[in-house]
């Protein structure tokens, strides 16, 4: 076979229109999905159980499904339902895009509250026993000394999980949505070239990884920045 | 130790103890780190408490401010019983100072938000007052030229003078000392001693774990000696060393002075 260079020159424009989509799905999903996580969080380190079950159940049952499975029991499975199609969520949930990212939010919901609960599991002891000993409150505690340290902990595997979930942005196209993959879909159906096609979307998934990554790390460095020792 | 302590003669009328701590015991499972222990420290005095690793040391001074529960016994801090009631545990720790082995600065904060966030937090101070008791306390700590560095940035003296200053800042009653000298370098520890010796001299009651025995002969009221949760022995520091009554603290004394 020949590999057409120019096709994939072409190609690119064409993709980019579906970026817009893919990034919606992203930070949409993103912050919802931190929102979740958050509360997710609080309800597992409650110590209380009636907080704890519901928070593990969630997370167990987000983390081990795949996403895709999510995304077809949201869009195809729901509808099946009378009260559903008749009920106040309907128009939100007749349209694949917010199946999508109630799919993906969901997803992050759970991922991203176990990462940062690593966070305040890394947390020294010690240094909350101080806070205790000066009479600095429970709920202070955490608002003033567990959240900063802890989301700094939290970084790196939070850069990770958000370079998974741009990828799985990519899910959408099969529940019709035109983002990139579903647009490089829609291109290979009139060009029938998947190979070109394929490798530029994947070079731009790349790109925003990258970027991510990048981002991510220059926040880490600023927040590290109490850990550099410049003095002996 | 009241025993020993007349201090009914002094024609003030004497003040309440500031710490009792009767039959206290306290568990760790089934391990017994804590037997009965009774202690009485009134206001101004400096206690020395040492002992074998495990003898139960720290788990007495951070029973006093509730960083540990006693399962059994009574414990009164500056007038106030330590129980379950939360907004009693929280007023005996704003009259309590701990400082630890470890510092346990917070990381994330310059030198002067570890001294300024309990004042701010707790004690409810305006910025620029909170900012000036932290700086009072840091001259008093000899470190002020510190103020707007983190922590990391200090060495391991600096850390544990900037830990005293954090809990001098909220004028505390008390203060507990958990072997504040024991995780650093030899030549560190003599600058963590002066700062600790000032503050004897100005009349801070203090009960300090410590394996300083010249600290603890120069600047101890009584030295309280522990063994397998129990206090064996309350004495004023030249009848310990020199006269030493259970065979445990004779053994005891002679480990650790043999070098």
């Amino acid at each position: 076979m020949t590999f057409d260079f120019s096709l994939i020159f072409s190609s690119i424009p064409k993709l980019l229109s579906g970026l817009g989509l893919t990034l919606e799905l992203l930070i949409l999903s993103s912050f919802i999905g931190l929102v979740l996580a958050v509360f997710t969080l609080l309800m597992r380190i409650s110590g209380r159980w009636f907080l704890m079950a519901p928070a593990v159940a969630y997370i167990y049952i987000f983390r081990g499904t795949p996403i895709l499975v999510q995304i077809f029991v949201i869009y195809y499975g729901l509808p099946q339902f009378e009260f559903i199609r008749t009920g106040v969520l309907w128009p939100i949930l007749r349209e694949p895009f917010w199946c999508c990212v109630i799919a993906l939010s969901l997803n992050a919901g759970a991922y991203v509250s176990e990462i940062l609960r690593g966070g305040v599991l890394g947390v020294d002891k010690g240094v909350l026993e101080a806070a205790s000993a000066l009479g600095i409150s429970k709920s202070q505690r955490f608002i003033y000394i567990t959240s900063p340290i802890a989301i700094r902990l939290s970084l790196p595997a939070y850069c990770n999980d958000t370079i998974s979930m741009t990828k799985a942005t990519a899910l959408a196209s099969t529940v019709t949505l035109l983002e990139m993959t579903g647009v490089a879909r829609t291109i290979v159906a009139q060009t029938f070239s998947p190979y070109e096609i394929f490798i530029s979307v994947a070079i731009i998934y790349m790109v925003m990884a990258w970027m991510l990554q990048k981002g991510f790390g220059l926040l880490e460095i600023r927040m590290s920045r109490y850990l550099k020792a410049t003095a002996g | 130790m009241s025993k020993q302590e007349p201090d009914m003669n002094t024609n003030k009328s004497e003040q309440e103890p500031i710490v009792i701590l009767e039959h206290v015991c306290k568990n760790f499972g089934g391990f017994k780190a804590l037997t009965d222990v009774n202690l009485t420290v009134h206001e101004g005095k400096k206690i020395v408490v040492c002992g074998p690793s495990g003898s139960g040391k720290s788990t007495m001074i951070r029973c006093i401010n509730r960083l540990e529960e006693h399962d059994s016994g009574r414990i009164v801090v500056a007038g106030k019983e330590l129980t379950h009631e939360l907004k009693d545990i929280d007023a005996v720790r704003c009259e309590v100072g701990m400082v630890f082995q470890s510092f346990n600065l917070f990381p994330h904060l310059k030198v002067l938000d570890n001294l300024t966030l309990a004042l701010k937090l707790v004690r409810k101070m305006p910025k620029l007052e909170a900012r000036e008791t932290a700086m009072r306390y840091l001259e008093r700590v000899h470190i002020p030229d510190q103020v707007d560095k983190y922590p990391s940035q200090l060495s391991g003296g600096q850390q544990q003078r900037v830990a005293i200053a954090r809990a001098l800042c909220m004028n505390p009653k008390i203060m507990l000392f958990d072997e504040p000298t024991s995780a650093l370098d030899p030549e560190m520890i003599s600058e963590v001693l002066d700062v600790m010796v000032g503050l004897a001299q100005d009349g801070m009651t203090m009960i300090c774990v410590t394996h300083e025995m010249g600290f603890a002969r120069s600047i101890a009221d009584y030295i309280v000696f522990m063994d397998q949760g129990e206090i064996v022995e309350i004495n004023p520091p030249m009848e310990f060393f020199e006269n030493p009554k259970s065979e445990r603290t004779k053994l005891f004394l002679k480990q650790i002075l043999t070098h």
